[in-house]
């Protein structure tokens, strides 16, 4: 029996299906209407319609980062596609699992400088783990479950799909299935045993370990967060993760010593500059955590587990480097220890968390308040004191807002943080909290903003509105882009370049004026009622908390300076940058 | 954590699928991240099987070398990468055609070298050759070199092509 005939536009459709996509964020246009036709005709999918094609794509990451699956993106030609280019970027800085469909102009016109054409797959080549032109109908439904698995074996990432407009209207018949054994592309889960072996003696040995964890803790699912804890428990040593790993560990445990780097704790970064043996699970050695490279970790035998060989050596020389999942290897880690029964050096361990905690007495996050003005730190520990105990989502933009909310509201779940860590990218959270929101309608969803960030993707407000989704946009207004300013002050002489963030909007009233609700806060004995007032309110809040304007965000590594070369907040006269800092970002 | 500096020249051979763009994606990774492209060759190699074979030459230190086939490992569309400077003995060759105008003695002495070299030649006018020359690349840059003043006025060359020495397949 001959399969029944489809057209390209009702492939993608049934392709989506069976993949068990439910939800797609998008915008339409010209090149993509068959599309949208054939979602009109349908229910098994529902389109999340956004205001701005950035939108979308950080919309669905923030949909793929709260539930694990890959979030899905529908936009069209030409400024449809360059809209979603700094998602694009984003996701694959962040490896986040998304599965993009852009429209293309008709196949004939393809290289005329047609309406609306931009060679979308030549630039979104280097922005993506792979990409697409479907040129006939026939190719399609393969590419889309090809597309799926890409993105989201081995390291996730974001793929296109560019689909001409001819090949949306194509006639042809679906065959493709969506489980497919890929030509060349078959990254291993499982890690070298005879390497994880060595990796288990250097762990058992070590007299001053370190667990360091990253985004691929939380990639691998949460078996992976479940086995990291067993494994961490089971040695008793201490743990720091990367602002991507949030979470895979709990915040609440002793074993914590709270996130590592450039704002990281002086317990967590001095903890990495002085150990004996670095286990590194799924992070990346970025630089925003190394610092100084030749000054990082001097002392330490370094061991890394990540699914991308690439990652391997790529910014430190390791000792032991385990190409594999992380949960993979975790679980086998956890089967070699116990089956030696092996047992840490309990003197050298006490020793070690004796260091530890001289280190954690220093209190590196602590600030001091006043009767008079909020401070940004106190906003949002407030705000993490008095949501604890529900099921809390929480995005951010980018900024000193991000860091204090990395270093302030902690998680005990994967899954429940989600921020721009590798691109930094402003405007990324209140398209991530839609996604989250999407995916979790009950939950409660907050991005916590900058005033200057939330201005740069404002329009999704109206998205927000649209589909009733509840989201908290807690606003800690200095009315600077904090950060830059920070750096201004100390390295480039208090000079102030086009940093304070004029002309801004009443936020109350802008929120009024999307049909959300607007809540201000500006003294600190206003903060705890308008807090429970932003939880209590239904649909989308924006909240307005003006807070104390040069505050800076401290601890901090400067650029160019080592682990051990903190500033504290108490203590910012130790603030230099050498010149080379200077170069760096 | 001394880092070991030295730079190091590796011919990497490369089979991907023969699917659009996947020359870009190759030549994309070496500019986007800086590494080096002494040469690169590409055509497809098995037409049943939609493969094509690139030979890429580059140079970097210890850590970037690495870096670079892992780099280009993890491309979708690579099925296999392999280093014929380390993993195994290879050999190495390139074809140049060289142009060379000249009268007279130059154009006899020109003549002579070529057959040292075991150029042939496969053009020719009352004052002109083309020579066509195969050899490691160091052969064909003394032959280019030789050919300079004896009246060389166009070089193309095909850039390197390497295969494994013994019985294995790549």
């Amino acid at each position: 029996m001959a399969a029944q005939e489809l057209t390209g536009a009702e492939i993608v459709i049934k392709a989506l299906v069976d993949q068990g996509v439910d939800t797609i964020f998008g915008y339409p246009g010209g090149a993509v209407l068959p599309i949208y036709d054939a979602l009109f005709q349908q229910n098994k999918i529902r389109h999340i319609l956004v205001r701005h094609e950035q939108g979308a794509v950080h919309a669905a990451e923030g949909y793929a980062r709260s539930t694990g699956k890959p979030g899905v993106v529908l936009v069209t030609s030409g400024p449809g596609a360059t809209n979603a280019i700094t998602g694009l970027t984003d996701a694959l800085m962040d490896s986040i699992p998304i599965v993009c469909l852009t429209g293309q102009v008709a196949t004939h016109l393809i290289g005329s400088d047609a309406f609306q054409e931009a060679d979308t797959v030549g630039i979104t080549r280097h922005c993506t783990k792979h990409n697409w032109l479907v040129r006939s109908a026939p190719e399609l439904a393969r590419v889309m479950h090809e597309a799926f698995y890409v993105a989201t074996h081995g390291r996730p990432g974001p793929v296109v799909i560019d689909i001409p407009k001819d090949v949306q209207f194509e006639k042809t018949e679906y065959t493709a299935s969506p489980h497919i054994t890929h030509r060349t592309y078959r990254p291993r889960l499982k890690g070298d045993i005879e390497k994880i072996r060595e990796a288990v003696d250097l762990i058992a040995n070590a007299k001053k370990p370190m667990f360091y964890t990253g985004g691929g803790v939380i990639n691998s699912g949460t078996v992976a967060s479940q086995l990291l804890r067993e494994l961490v428990r089971l040695t008793g040593y201490p743990i720091t993760s990367t602002l991507m790993g949030l979470g895979a560990y709990p915040a609440s445990d002793k074993q914590w010593l709270g996130m590592l780097g450039m704002h990281g704790t002086y317990e967590a970064n001095n903890a990495m500059h002085d150990c004996d043996v670095l286990i590194n699970i799924g992070a990346r050695f970025d630089d925003r955590v190394t610092g100084r490279l030749e000054a990082f970790s001097p002392h330490s035998k370094k061991i890394h587990v990540d699914i991308d060989a690439s990652s391997i050596n790529k910014n430190v020389r390791v000792d032991v480097g385990i190409i594999g999942d992380c949960a993979h290897v975790l679980e086998d880690m956890l089967r070699i220890w116990k089956s030696k029964a092996r047992r840490p050096d309990k003197a050298a361990l006490a020793d070690w968390w004796k260091q530890i905690d001289i280190w954690r007495d220093r209190k590196s996050l602590s600030y001091k308040t006043n009767d008079d003005i909020i401070k940004p730190q106190q906003a949002i520990q407030r705000l993490y004191e008095m949501t604890k105990g529900r099921e809390v989502y929480v995005t951010t933009e980018v900024g000193q807002h991000q860091m204090w909310a990395a270093q302030h509201f902690h998680f005990d779940e994967p899954n429940r943080w989600m921020t721009s860590g590798g691109l930094g990218t402003m405007g990324y959270g209140m398209p991530a909290a839609i996604g989250a929101q999407i995916a979790h309608p009950d939950a409660l969803v907050i991005d916590i903003a900058g005033e200057a960030s939330i201005l740069m993707n404002m329009q999704e407000l109206s998205t927000a509105v649209q589909f009733m989704l509840p989201v908290k946009i807690f606003i800690l207004n200095n009315e600077y882009m904090g950060m830059v300013r920070q750096w201004q002050q100390l390295l480039h002489g208090g000079r102030y370049s086009h940093s304070y963030s004029d002309s801004l909007p009443d936020f109350v009233k802008l929120a009024e004026a999307y049909g959300a609700t607007g809540i201000r806060a500006e003294k600190p004995s206003e903060l705890d009622a308008a807090i429970k007032k932003m939880i209590e309110t239904p649909g989308p809040v924006m909240f307005d908390c003006r807070v104390d304007q040069l505050e800076n965000c401290y601890p901090m590594i400067p650029s160019g300076a080592a682990h051990n070369e903190m500033i504290l907040g108490d203590d910012p006269d130790g603030a230099s940058v050498s010149e080379e800092g200077k170069m760096l970002v | 954590m001394k880092k070991d500096e030295t730079i190091e020249r590796h011919t990497i051979s490369v089979l991907v699928d023969n699917e659009a763009g996947v020359l870009a994606r190759v030549i994309g990774l070496f500019s986007g991240r800086g590494y080096n492209i002494e040469s690169l060759t590409v055509a497809e190699v098995d037409q049943a099987e939609h493969t094509s074979r690139i030979t890429v030459v580059t140079s970097g230190t210890p850590m970037v070398i690495e870096q670079i086939k892992a780099q280009l490992d993890r491309l979708v569309p690579v099925h296999r990468v392999m280093d014929l400077t380390v993993e195994a003995k290879a050999v190495e060759r390139e074809m140049a055609l060289v142009k060379v105008a000249g009268t007279g003695e130059k154009r006899v002495e020109a003549l002579r070298l070529s057959d040292a070299f075991r150029a042939r030649v496969i053009d020719t006018t009352h004052s002109s050759f083309i020579f066509e020359v195969t050899g490691a690349p160091d052969k064909i840059d003394a032959f280019i070199g030789l050919m300079r003043p004896l009246g060389l006025v166009d070089v193309s060359r095909t850039g390197v092509v390497a295969i494994a020495r013994g019985p294995e397949a790549m």
